[in-house]
């Protein structure tokens, strides 16, 4: 081995992890066991979108969904099988888990005890981050006060009972995955993060000396784009940023306490459809953003695929993925050196630009009133659309290169996608029925007055304002399912939908592209003899809105009059919708993979209501076959991210009104 | 008219009688319709309806049109959704006409993002029409009034949300039998609301967002000192009352609907609804020719005041007819001249 200049201790790497999980807890614990055999060293939990929002594998919204984007865990049983020969007291475990967060966390604790562990021996993290689920990730259930509410409870109750648990992962990620720029990403994590602390603080049950062991419990979990030397100073004006949170407005002086540690999952916005395999480069180059400053280092690290943007990774470009951090972390002398970066201007500049920008927003949303005010008034949501849509523009327009997308697009034929649809991992729908019949086994099996007795047990507490773990603990011993579980805390909670903030989004003015679109739609208005109206629908789960909100943004700004409502409306809500509303076309976007079913759904639905002549039009991540699968049921036409040109999918969209009408 | 279209309009008027949700979004287009052809069609179809409805309170239909004005932010959305929650877990039936801004510079709109209905009211049957104002400026859409009356030929409730600018009061006031203004806390200074001139003009006051504390309950004491001085609302005695709610919190949502009910049973018992309607659809049909004929045409017949007259002696048949019939008159003039 080279001999290493470095006359200091090298820093330790990183928690290497994959995030993922798919089809069955039995799938994926083999999975798990397979990362672990290939030098992984910590486990990052997929949930599929039904767990991720409170409804058991049978239920009428998870069809089509189960085990699709993750595992499905409907019970203790199912937690069991997924850690089956994985000692928990030895593993560190990420859960991505929020609005039924206190439910997978005690669905763990039980598990862990069905081991032999107990549960202060346990490492991990819940994600439990909820301000952000409204912003960006869409995995919400409850209106914000009950949320945060839950929030705190699981922050209060592991600093004492599971002291190395990180409670919650305050998430910038997703702000930037929803085309936050960095300024955003810091103060709108920042504000999150005040909101937390404050509801914790303000507990009865929490000790005022405890706030500092609180404070220092609380973990992150970052973006790291293309642009890596501004995500480098990102992370060292979060690392300023919270150390002087922490001691101004909590009174902290431990240092220890006052130590901001973050883990990062790289960029996938940025990830193309088109040569994927240049993704292979950006993640490689994303990982060095936020490894290059020792100072500011992250503590564990998930890579996307290089198939991101085509579906979801098999084993193989996982396995590619983790080379690529044991590359970094093993063959690289980067762990051998001090912070590079001691005494550069230019970064320094940099760094103290963006925390004075950031500091700022920061401010102005705590004084609207907090976090959970710039939830409800849609202030955070709104200017995450807004920077979208420059993002967007920018690519549209050429002003940000983005290489095989915008520009160098011509490409030899690449061996990676030779196979089509085989270049990525399909779920097979045959996860579904087994996972129901397990579920339904399971609930024959089980002691009925003990879950009930459980369920009542949580009811209480949130009634009492008891802290709802330990009730939830027992509940999961008892064989509640999430789907129980979560309908309890329905019916006291009641359920929310957040503001979608497109309605106000400013969009700029500047060179506007759309005025020879605009000319057409007032033609077709005027043979219609009202204004084209769209309906943009979000039917299932899939909480990712990107693609629809700027669909919707894009067609008010060419002259459309649309309907949007948000993301998780049944088929039926959606078709009700547009026949009430009158729309001349609809508009589905889905990304989680349920498009089959869904469209097929919305299709037999319109057909029903006598509007079989709608032309529909879908987008999203629809692999080849289905596409043409769709296309012959009926639909008019697909996008996927590759046509990344709005300007031309509204000029579609004004031709197919104006077909239907003839 | 053609064969085609008088078809047309007697199947729309049976679905309507019929309640079908096809027909009514069918007759909601129509109506939105501006080419020359369909606005005939829509004009029978309206006149059609018109004849058909029972006077208010001859039925056990209500038929209540309700407007929920107020400023930008104040809770309009918020509040419906509250009494739509309360009213459909009632099983009453309703139809909502709620009405968006166009955007001044290219014409579209985004609309929704604030009728937030739980599943439980879209299942029950509530209908939503969503409408941009386009480039009108006084709150509602150009469709709004005649959209209103094909509602209520079915609904016992009709909410129309006008856009959130200062002074749609006037115009939403003329479409409805019942308006509610919702007045957002602090921003109270009575000042602004009497300078606007609004006072007069709703029926029933809610200061919203109660939840928010103590200054929700000062902006009501003196809404209300102010209103003590401005006198009662309609001048035959129905006080305006000035309610506190919180939209969020689901607190005062009752009273706010028995309020609307208890103004709506104030007029019926002094026979006020039905010419309060007719006073608000001469407005209407005198606008809506204004928009189509401009002043020019309405001077062929002398002039909007000449034919407002004419429109508010007694005639047969509904005003719709006659806004038909003035029409063709003032086409034949044109053509004439
Ligand atoms: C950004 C992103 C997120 C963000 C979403 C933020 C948000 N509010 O939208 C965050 C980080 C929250 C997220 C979370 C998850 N994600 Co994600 N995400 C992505 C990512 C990287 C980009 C999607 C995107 O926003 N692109 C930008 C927009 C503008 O493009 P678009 O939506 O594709 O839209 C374009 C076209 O498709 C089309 N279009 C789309 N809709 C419509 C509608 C109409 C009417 C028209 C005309 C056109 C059209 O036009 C647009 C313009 O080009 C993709 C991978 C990728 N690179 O595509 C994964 C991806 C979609 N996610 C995936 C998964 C699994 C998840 C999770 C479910 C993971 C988990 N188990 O928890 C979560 C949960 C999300 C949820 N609640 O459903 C998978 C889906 C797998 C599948 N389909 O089989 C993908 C493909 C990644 C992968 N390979 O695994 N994600
Ligand atoms: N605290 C509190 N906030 C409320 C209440 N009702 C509404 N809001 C908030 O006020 C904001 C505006 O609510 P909307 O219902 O959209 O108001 P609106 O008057 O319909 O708004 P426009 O139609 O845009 O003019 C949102 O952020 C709501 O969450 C309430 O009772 N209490
Ligand atoms: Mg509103």
């Amino acid at each position: 081995m080279p001999q290493s200049p470095n006359l200091e201790q090298p820093d330790r790497p990183w928690l290497i992890r994959t995030y993922s999980g798919h089809s069955s807890a039995e799938a994926s614990n083999a999975l798990y066991r397979s990362n672990l055999a290939a030098g992984q060293t910590g486990l990052s939990v997929a949930f599929d979108l039904p767990t991720q929002t409170g409804y058991d594998s049978d239920h009428p919204l998870a069809r089509g969904e189960v085990g699709k984007v993750g595992v499905p865990i409907c019970h203790i049983d199912d937690m069991t099988t997924l850690f089956d020969q994985i000692p928990l007291d030895r593993m560190n475990t990420s859960m991505t888990i929020n609005a039924t967060a206190a439910w997978l966390l005690a669905l763990y604790v039980a598990a862990a005890e069905r081991q032999g562990v107990a549960q202060d021996k346990l490492q991990g993290t819940t994600q439990n981050d909820i301000i952000k689920e409204y912003l960006s990730r869409g995995t919400y259930v409850f209106p914000p006060e009950a949320s945060i509410r839950t929030t705190s409870d699981i922050v209060a109750y592991t600093v004492e009972a599971i002291p190395k648990w990180n409670p919650i992962n305050i998430c910038s990620y997703h702000l930037q995955e929803a085309g936050a720029t960095p300024v955003q990403e810091i103060a709108f994590a920042m504000a999150n993060a005040v909101a937390v602390l404050d509801a914790v603080r303000d507990r009865d049950d929490v000790p005022e000396e405890t706030i500092g062991r609180v404070f220092g419990r609380i973990s992150f979990f970052l973006n790291a784009g293309i642009r890596f030397v501004e995500e480098t100073c990102k992370c060292r004006a979060m690392t300023a940023l919270w150390a002087e949170l922490g001691r101004e407005r909590y009174g902290i002086d431990d240092e220890r306490m006052l130590r901001f540690r973050y883990g990062v999952q790289v960029n996938s916005l940025g990830l193309s459809e088109a040569q994927p395999e240049n993704n292979i480069v950006r993640i490689a180059l994303e990982a060095l953003g936020v490894t290059l400053s020792r100072d500011a280092r992250t503590r564990s690290l998930q890579l996307p695929a290089w198939n991101e943007a085509l579906g979801l990774p098999r084993p193989w470009d996982q396995q590619l993925s983790l080379r690529t951090q044991q590359i970094l972390a093993y063959e690289t002398d980067l762990l051998e050196y001090p912070d590079l970066f001691d005494g550069s201007h230019v970064v320094e500049a940099r760094t103290a630009a963006l925390l004075d920008d950031a500091r700022t927003e920061m401010h102005k949303i705590l004084e609207m009133g907090g976090a959970v005010s710039a939830i409800e008034n849609a202030y955070m949501k709104q200017a995450l659309v807004e920077s979208h849509t420059r993002r967007i523009r920018a690519i549209e327009r050429g002003e940000q290169t983005v290489v095989g997308v915008n520009r160098f697009e011509e490409t030899a034929d690449s061996p990676l996608t030779a196979d089509g649809d085989a270049s990525i991992l399909k779920v097979d729908d045959s996860a579904e029925r087994d996972q129901v019949e397990r579920l339904l086994g399971f609930r024959g099996r089980r002691n009925t007055a003990e879950a009930e007795a459980a369920l009542k047990g949580i009811e209480d507490a949130l009634k009492n304002g008891d802290n709802i773990v330990p009730a939830s603990i027992r509940a999961a011993h008892a064989g509640v399912t999430t789907g129980e579980w979560s309908d309890t805390l329905r019916r006291l909670f009641g359920e929310y939908r957040a503001p979608t903030g497109v309605a106000a989004a400013r969009t700029v003015a500047a060179g506007d592209d759309n005025e020879a679109l605009r000319a057409r739609t007032e033609e077709l208005s005027e043979a219609l003899g009202r204004r084209p109206k769209i309906l943009v629908g979000k039917p299932g789960l899939d909480g990712h809105s990107n693609g629809a909100e700027q669909i919707a943004v894009k067609a008010r700004d060419v002259g459309l009059e649309v309907v949007y409502d948000g993301i998780r409306l049944t088929p039926e809500e959606i078709v009700q919708s547009a026949r009430d509303e009158g729309v001349h076309v609809i508009g589905l976007s889905i990304l989680s993979g349920s498009h089959s079913i869904l469209v097929r759904d919305v299709l037999q639905r319109l057909e029903k209501e006598g509007l079989g002549n709608l032309p529909v039009i879908v987008g999203g991540i629809i692999p080849d076959d289905d596409a043409a699968e769709l296309l012959a049921a009926g639909v008019k036409r697909i996008y996927t991210p590759k046509d990344f040109d709005l300007t031309r999918i509204m000029g579609d969209i004004v031709d197919i009104v104006g077909e239907a009408a003839r | 008219m053609t064969a085609e279209q008088s078809q047309r309009v007697m199947r729309l008027l049976e679905g309507l009688a019929a309640g079908e949700r096809g027909a009514i979004s069918e007759a909601l287009n129509l109506v939105d319709d501006r080419r020359s052809e369909e606005r005939e069609a829509a004009l029978r179809l309206l006149d059609g309806l018109a004849q058909r409805a029972d006077t208010p309170g001859s039925s056990p239909h209500v038929h209540h049109r309700v407007g929920i004005t107020g400023a930008p932010g104040a809770g309009k959305s918020s509040l419906l959704n509250a009494l739509v929650e309360n009213l459909h877990s009632e099983a009453a039936s309703i139809g909502i006409i709620a009405v968006d801004p166009s955007s001044q510079r290219s014409g579209g709109a985004l609309l929704g993002d604030r009728m937030r209905l739980s599943g439980g009211a879209r299942e029950s049957g509530v209908f939503l029409r969503s409408m941009a104002a386009r480039d009108r400026l006084g709150g509602l859409a150009d469709a709004t009034h005649a959209s209103a009356a094909v509602l209520s030929s079915v609904f016992d409730w009709v909410f129309i949300e006008t856009v959130g600018v200062g002074q749609s009061e006037c115009e939403v006031a003329d479409l409805v039998d019942t308006l509610v203004f919702v007045a957002q806390p602090g921003a109270g200074d009575t000042l602004q609301f009497m300078k606007a001139g609004i006072l007069e003009l709703p029926d029933i006051f809610v200061v919203n967002k109660a939840d928010i504390g103590p200054v929700a309950e000062r902006t009501r004491s003196e809404l209300q000192a102010t209103l003590g001085l401005t006198g009662p609302g309609d001048g035959e005695n129905w006080q305006a009352p000035v309610l506190l709610a919180s939209a969020q919190d689901r607190q005062g949502i009752d009273a706010l609907i028995e309020s609307i009910a208890a103004h709506w049973d104030h007029r019926l018992a002094r026979g006020q609804l039905a010419e309060r309607r007719a006073r608000g659809q001469v407005a209407f049909a005198i606008e809506s020719l204004a928009r189509r004929y401009g002043d020019y045409g309405l001077a062929q017949l002398g002039g909007p005041q000449a034919i407002a007259r004419r429109l508010e002696a007694p005639r047969e048949g509904s005003i719709f007819g006659a806004v038909l019939e003035i029409g063709q008159q003032i086409e034949a003039e044109i053509r004439g001249a």
